[in-house]
């Protein structure tokens, strides 16, 4: 296999079978990921062809992955755990927090965690309650974390293999409304760095910076902002932590505004600490003030009110429309 | 790594023979959760004893086989373990009081909990303490200065966990049961045939990682014994305020044996903790050890036990005190002589002024070992914060050149 179209989920499951191949020590872990393949099927066939014992079926109890997870990183082990869902993530925060994202730092760098935490979020989906959530600024605030999240095929997979061979803890945000969204996978070419944002479409009137599910939206929203002769650049940002400032930075200079878009909560989110950052670096650059487009401070809402909570095109339009007035 | 501590490896004779034959056998304890009703509180029959408070010999028919190999030499090894960790914790203790540490967790009456567990393991054995396991990174030896890095301020955890297979001190109570499951998981995978022991107290039984780590070590068959200390005090909460059954029957219902050993009995400790781990290595899963013991002193020097708890308590645990009961033994026995006695209160001394000397000569670590060791791999955030920091702390020395 060299260049492959496929789904999201399938280029996840084929860079963790790509891992489990070339590396002993690589272990996967979760609620259901093994005779099921997990909910999503992420992790379909990989028990049937690396056994028990290295797709590991685990009790219903995420501190006790996570927590167990460490111990075997202590040992040399390189798992990839799974959440099943964005808001079960928390029984195994303080695990995440407290533990995973400190222990290097405590052992003055004598231990390495290499350990994936995955985690399928964000909403779209039709689903129940805390199945759609974006928690990604709930770990970035948490130093010794790395935080990525691919947004098409080809970056899923890549983006996989470079967290899994991290001596750092990752947690991989996958967004799960694009899981059956399809790509070219070319499973040879040579990526670059993983926490390094990618400009995915060129453009000179407007900046559009994005991860994960919101990458599709930013692009559609340049077609349709293209119809009305607007130029937007959209910026596919990959790492939430670290965040490619730099490449923000350049983009902004270009275009002299910027939008933020993520599906979590604008208030204290990614968005936010993007604004001061870009607003403290290019302030002589920026013809408004950076903006925001996100979810609301609210909870996550019952599912037939998410098309009201998440940004779509009309809302990103809309910011693009107020930034463009100053 | 430290001079005046024995390798763990060398005192693994101890009861080994007996071990070596008896791991199936395991002390006949297979029914004991279930046969266990014990008085809520209270030192219960079901107790594994070895060694009285008065220093008797006691016979035991489960666990005398493995310490039925144990020399008179070995015997005031572990004397000489449990003297010098109350020394060295009596020096810490006064190092706090002096101002030279922020803070210290006092094992004081744990010593043979401590030492009679830590002697138990085999040096391929790897150990996830709390904050109070003194005694056992003695047995492990770690160099008892390298914890006080930590009480001191000037680190998170001073020593390299694989140089001991002693893991770093755990403050968030019960995180590192899980964490000892997983590495015994691991061992599993690898096939090798060393064991785990995960320490915590009373007041961490409470916690959701241990019961987490009960349920994923049964249902692994993992490696690990837990060993936990009831000490009878949760800073100031009694034992009665985490459980409604002693601590030990908690193993019944998750699927594996649990017992509870005289906590101030070092012989006892010795044979239980090697009875769990050779059902550990010989690939019968997680035992629960409960040591039932006694938290002498304050929780940290900066709790205040009077006022939650009467001295006449503590008087009625002195008359159990560990070191003072094999010391009756040994005397008794004969295995010891005044001139014993008397060197090792030197050696105690020269511990104790070690101890204060390297304490005192602690540097404060340079300012930018803020930012080192927060990643492996590296971040350009940290990278950012440090040059901003640097380019801080330079205006001043460009301030005063002018």
């Amino acid at each position: 296999m060299a260049a492959e179209k496929m789904a999201l989920a399938k280029a996840i499951n084929e860079s963790l079978r790509s891992a489990l191949e070339s590396d002993p020590k690589v272990l996967i872990m979760g609620e259901d990921v093994g005779k099921l393949g997990g909910v999503f099927r992420v992790t379909d066939g990989l028990q049937k062809d690396f056994g028990e014992s290295r797709v590991i079926d685990t009790p219903l109890a995420e501190s006790g992955i996570v927590g167990t997870a460490i111990g075997l990183a202590l040992r040399g082990y390189r798992p990839v755990v799974e959440i099943q869902f964005d808001g079960f993530v928390f029984p195994a925060y303080d695990q995440i927090v407290t533990q995973l994202a400190k222990m290097h730092a405590r052992s003055l760098g004598k231990v390495k965690l290499p350990v994936v935490v995955r985690i399928p979020y964000g909403g779209g989906i039709g689903a129940v309650e805390h199945h759609s959530e974006s928690p990604e600024a709930l770990f970035a605030h948490v130093a010794g974390l790395k935080i990525v999240s691919p947004s098409n095929a080809s970056d899923a997979y890549w983006m996989m293999q470079q967290a899994i061979q991290s001596d750092d803890p990752v947690i991989f945000f996958e967004p799960k409304r694009r899981y059956w969204d399809k790509g070219e996978v070319n499973t040879e070419a040579i990526p670059g760095p993983l926490h390094r944002a990618q400009v995915v479409r060129e453009g000179t009137d407007l900046t559009l910076a994005a991860y994960g599910p919101m990458v599709k939206l930013c692009q559609e929203v340049a077609d349709a902002a293209a119809e009305e002769g607007r130029s937007l650049e959209v910026l596919d940002l990959r790492s939430v932590s670290p965040i490619d400032f730099d490449a923000v930075q350049t983009s902004v200079e270009k275009t002299r505004r910027l939008v933020v878009v993520h599906e979590a909560p604008v208030f204290f989110g990614s968005g936010a600490e993007i604004a001061a950052r870009i607003t403290e670096r290019c302030f002589y650059h920026l013809e408004a003030p950076v903006l925001r487009v996100g979810g609301y401070h609210a909870p996550y809402p019952p599912a037939r009110l998410e098309e009201e909570y998440l940004p779509n095109l009309d809302r990103v339009l809309d910011a693009v429309d107020r930034s463009l007035a100053y | 790594m430290t001079v005046e501590s024995t390798a763990a490896t060398s005192r693994r004779s101890a009861g080994s023979k007996a071990a070596a034959t008896g791991s199936k056998a395991a002390g006949g304890t297979g029914g004991r959760t279930a046969r266990a009703t014990a008085k809520k509180g209270a030192e219960g029959p079901e107790l594994v004893q070895l060694l009285t408070p008065e220093g008797k010999r006691v016979k035991n028919a489960g666990y005398d086989k493995y310490v039925a190999g144990i020399t008179p030499d070995e015997l005031r090894g572990l004397y000489r373990d449990m003297v010098l960790t109350r020394r060295f914790d009596a020096e810490a203790t006064a190092l706090q009081r002096q101002g030279e540490l922020g803070l210290w967790a006092s094992l004081l009456g744990q010593e043979a909990a401590q030492i009679g567990s830590g002697r138990a393991t085999r040096e391929d054995d790897y150990v996830f303490p709390t904050y109070r396991e003194h005694g056992v990174a003695w047995c492990r030896g770690v160099d008892p200065t390298n914890l006080l890095g930590m009480f001191r301020g000037v680190n998170n955890g001073g020593w390299d966990p694989n140089s001991n297979n002693f893991q770093l001190y755990t403050i968030v109570i019960g995180s590192q049961t899980l964490h000892a499951t997983g590495y015994a998981m691991g061992i599993a995978k690898d096939g090798a045939d060393s064991a785990v022991i995960a320490y915590f107290g009373d007041g961490a039984s409470s916690q959701g990682d241990v019961a987490e780590s009960f349920t994923f070590s049964a249902v692994y068959n993992a490696p690990v014994v837990f060993f936990c200390q009831n000490n009878q005090w949760a800073i100031s909460e009694p034992t009665e305020k985490q459980t409604r059954v002693p601590l030990y029957q908690r193993a019944q219902g998750f699927g594996f044996p649990g017992v509870r050993v005289d906590g101030n009995d070092v012989l006892a400790c010795l044979a239980v903790t090697k009875w769990a781990l050779e059902r550990a290595r010989s690939g019968e899963g997680p035992t629960l050890v409960e040591a039932f013991t006694y938290r002498m002193g304050a929780h940290t020097t900066s709790d205040d036990p009077t006022r939650y708890r009467h001295d006449d308590e503590r008087a009625a645990w002195e008359a159990k005190d560990p070191i003072l009961r094999l010391r009756r033994y040994l005397e008794a026995a004969h295995h010891a002589d005044e001139e014993f006695f008397a060197e090792l209160e030197a050696e105690s001394e020269a511990l104790g002024k070690r101890v204060r000397e390297a304490v005192r000569a602690m540097p404060d670590p340079d300012h930018f070992a803020i930012f080192e060791n927060v990643y492996a791999d590296g971040h350009a955030l940290v990278d950012e914060e440090r040059a901003q920091f640097a380019a801080y702390q330079a205006s001043f020395a460009d301030a005063e050149g002018v």
